[in-house]
């Protein structure tokens, strides 16, 4: 409903109310004594001022409210009522009705001559009356300031409706709190009457909010509640601190002293001088200070200590660590055979060291996520503009820290990514609003750490996808054949299939079917995957799953035949044996049963062409890649392996099966597996993978 | 769940705004034309908090809180009244006959917002 709607609404009642005071002021002219006539006339000036300062009606507001005084005082009996002051209120309604009606028109004579009267005969003044006491919220954002807050309610504050989780709420949106609840009083379970309040709290705000906007808090319970709004003043240095400070005292002996003095609260609590609570309250405080000083001291540290590098030279330092890594696991190897403790326990050292060192120097290029997120609120607000729609960007996990690399990758699959949910999937304010939606459309950006890896997400609640249209337009394109089964997962994943669009039209920001297939193959680069997922009327959800960094991976080194290869860690999800039963070289599709689900294997020695004769038991390393499972089998499986990458040579650029090589301990090359590429090798679309 | 609240005032355009606003923020909301009609509807369903005006017909906003605080089932329940004088008698009647906050008319619906979500903790 809109504000002319209620203007509208007010319109007929005001016309009802004139309606009811015309006749009681009719009647009060044979009877001016009758108290119910002049309550019902009351209350109809009194519901027109109020409603009418409302609806944006304030000259109706101000003249009626001078009528409306007139006839409280002749409730109270203050004035008689006489036939001069119905014909006025006779004469004022023609006014109001003017007044609601054409504004504009009805003459301010008019009104001002009925006032000067009206004010004649209560003494009062026609001044108008205070319409929308406007707060004047200053918009300067003050200084910082801690203040102690203490309360306690009134006893039956309970009974009567006030929630101090209310108030407490109400202090945090002000600013950082530290709250202390006072429990002492509360008796023994037996004892407690349900809506009797017991507890008091102390708070310790620092708000940049002034004294009043704390007082806002407590307006309703001022009257019957002990409240104390103190500031606190920054804490002076200790005695201990200057006697070191000022050089009279050494720091070991301040601190012997110290040991032997009991803790001034233990002291004050035993006396019975103050109440453990009391101690308590007092130590957040101090804390709270403490912290907000720190937090300002660390700020001021991090401005002053950070400095540029050129990221030429983090990358050569990446590069020496993870040499340094090869080094050092070649150690490790090299010392397990020896039978020498103190080597052993260098290595060890070296290995301890070497880990830190890898950790900080990726540390070094990894920054927030945050930098990213915040270019899209532009990004939607323009859209949305665009698009004629209104959506509400969210963002979380703006701390979560990626290589720079990658958060610089990322930037144009996420705006295709963006702008495909507010093109498609996202509804017009309308449609929302007839689909029983918030006619907002809510678009949320999160960042998450998981293992070794990071999800980004970008979730909306719009439309979802259409998996008819989806199908419809797959087998329009040859994607797939009329007799396909398709799992929900499969069929979401051909929108990444390149020219792949089910807009019915193209607008200037999608359905042109490029784009979803660019987000896929740069995700992959990143050696990453894009899971997606959608829920019909509800939204969808577009996940992308991200290495933290691109230098080192863990990964699972596997042997076949005489080659090392390793598979990235975060691909793999069990290993289980192949057993003669089910190795039957047969048309070259096999099928495990794990667990009630058939998952496809292949063998990678059929792969990569390898000649000699199997092992007598051979593994099976089980990937998932998107959602699908899929089974390798190796010869043998050697561990898990700390990968640094090295890029293909360019004479191998196009080789697909690997994603890059890494040196082992002994010096020997093993290459990385591309599980995408692999798995879309031993993909088989017809499958059906419910096992009977 | 959705949290109920009952509105009662005598004025049709008030409690149209009253109800707009609240029900965009997802409250539900039952309205009560008078202190009566409101007494009545606070008995027959369970609410979360009660917004009433105080000059009513039939029976006023004082009145229907002094009966709404005898009722057991108000125990803790918060109750709202709007007024449009910021007369301090008023209020403290009120709040001695068991009120819980107040709003002064004229607000904006944030204003009615901000109160009710502050009440309701």
């Amino acid at each position: 409903m809109s504000a002319a709607e209620l203007a509208n609404t007010f319109r007929e009642e005001s016309a009802d109310l004139l309606v009811k005071l015309e006749d009681a002021l009719l009647g009060l002219e044979s009877a001016t004594d009758d108290k119910d006539l002049v309550d019902t006339a009351f209350r109809a000036l009194h519901t027109i001022k109020g409603s009418g300062s409302m609806f944006g009606f304030e000259a109706v507001a101000g003249f009626t409210h001078h009528l409306e005084n007139a006839f409280d005082k002749v409730r109270k009996g203050e004035i008689s009522l006489n036939s001069e002051l119905i014909g006025l209120a006779l004469g004022a309604i023609d006014h109001i009705k003017a007044l609601i009606e054409n504004p504009e028109v009805a003459s301010s004579t008019t009104g001002d001559t009925i006032l000067a009267k009206v004010s004649a005969i209560t003494g009062q003044s026609a001044a108008a009356p205070a319409v929308f006491k406007t707060a004047a919220a200053s918009v300067r954002p003050n200084e910082d300031a801690t203040w102690r807050v203490r309360f306690q309610l009134a006893e039956n504050s309970l009974y009567m409706g006030t929630n101090p989780l209310g108030l407490l709420l109400g202090l945090q949106e002000l600013g950082i709190c530290t709250v202390v609840p006072q429990t002492d009083k509360i008796p023994v379970l037996e004892a407690i009457a349900p809506t009797t309040l017991y507890m008091g709290w102390d708070v310790v705000l620092t708000t940049p909010r002034p004294r009043s906007a704390i007082e806002d808090v407590f307006m309703f319970v001022m009257d019957d509640a002990q409240i104390s709004i103190e500031p606190v003043v920054a804490k002076e240095h200790r005695l201990g601190e200057i006697l070191i400070k000022r050089g009279d005292a050494p720091p070991e002996a301040v601190n012997t002293a110290m040991e032997h003095i009991q803790r001034l609260g233990t002291v004050l609590v035993k006396d019975g001088v103050v109440s453990e609570g009391q101690v308590q309250a007092a130590l957040a405080e101090q804390q709270h200070v403490r912290a907000e000083a720190n937090k300002a001291q660390a700020l001021a540290q991090t401005q002053a200590s950070s400095i540029r590098v050129p990221a030429e030279r983090l990358d050569s330092l990446m590069d020496q660590v993870g040499e340094l890594v090869i080094a050092q696991a070649h150690l490790k190897q090299l010392v397990a055979e020896m039978d020498d403790s103190p080597i052993k326990s260098v290595s060890e050292e070296i290995e301890r060291l070497s880990n830190c060192l890898r950790d900080t120097t990726m540390s070094i290029r990894t920054v927030p996520i945050g930098t990213l997120f915040s270019r899209f609120k532009r990004l939607v607000r323009d859209i949305s503009q665009e698009l004629g729609k209104d959506v509400n960007l969210v963002t979380t996990g703006e701390e979560t820290e990626l290589d720079k690399t990658v958060i610089e990758r990322l930037n144009d699959p996420l705006v295709h990514i963006v702008r495909n949910s507010m093109d498609h999937g996202i509804e017009t304010p309308d449609n929302r609003a007839k689909a029983g939606k918030d006619r907002q459309g809510h678009l949320h950006l999160s960042a998450i750490h998981s293992g070794a890896q990071v999800f980004i997400r970008v979730r909306d609640d719009g439309k979802g996808l259409d998996r008819d249209r989806i199908r419809a337009k797959a087998l329009e394109n040859g994607l797939i054949g009329e007799e396909d089964k398709l799992t929900d997962q499969d069929l979401y994943q051909l929108i990444f299939a390149p020219g792949f669009s089910t807009a019915k039209e193209v607008t200037s920001l999608s359905g042109r079917g490029v784009g979803m297939d660019v987000v896929k193959r740069t995700i992959e680069s990143l050696r990453g995957s894009v899971e997606v997922n959608s829920f019909p009327g509800h939204g969808t959800e577009i996940t992308l799953h991200l290495p933290l960094t691109l230098a080192i991976i863990d990964g699972i080194l596997v042997r076949v035949s005489v080659g090392y290869y390793v598979i990235p860690l975060s691909a793999v999800e069990e290993f289980v044996d192949l057993t003669a039963d089910e190795d039957k070289p047969n048309s070259g599709r096999s099928f495990l049963n794990i667990r009630g689900e058939l998952v496809p294997f292949i063998r990678l020695r059929e792969i990569f062409n390898t000649q000699d004769p199997a092992e007598l038991h051979q593994k099976v390393v089980i990937v998932s890649e998107t959602g699908r499972r899929l089974g390798l089998v190796v010869d043998q499986v050697l561990g898990e392996h700390q990968t640094v990458i090295k890029s293909m040579s360019p004479l191998h650029a196009n080789v697909q099966t690997f994603s890059g090589a890494t040196i082992l301990g002994d010096g020997s090359v093993a290459l990385i597996l591309d599980v995408a590429e692999v798995a879309q090798m031993g993909h088989v679309p017809e499958i059906d993978r419910e096992a009977s | 769940m959705a949290k109920t609240i009952l509105s009662v005032d005598d004025s049709s355009s008030m409690r149209q705004m009253v109800k707009m606003t609240l029900c965009d923020a997802g409250f539900s909301v039952i309205e009560a034309v008078d202190g009566k009609d409101g007494l009545e509807k606070a008995k027959a369903n369970p609410v979360n908090l009660v917004l009433t005006d105080l000059n009513m017909p039939n029976m006023d906003g004082l009145a229907l809180i002094k009966e709404l605080r005898k009722l057991p089932t108000f125990a803790g329940i918060p109750i709202v009244f709007l007024t449009t004088e910021s007369d301090d008698s008023k209020k403290a009647e009120a709040k001695g006959n068991g009120a819980t906050a107040w709003i002064v008319k004229p607000f904006r619906p944030e204003q009615l917002l901000t109160v009710v979500k502050r009440v309701l903790g």
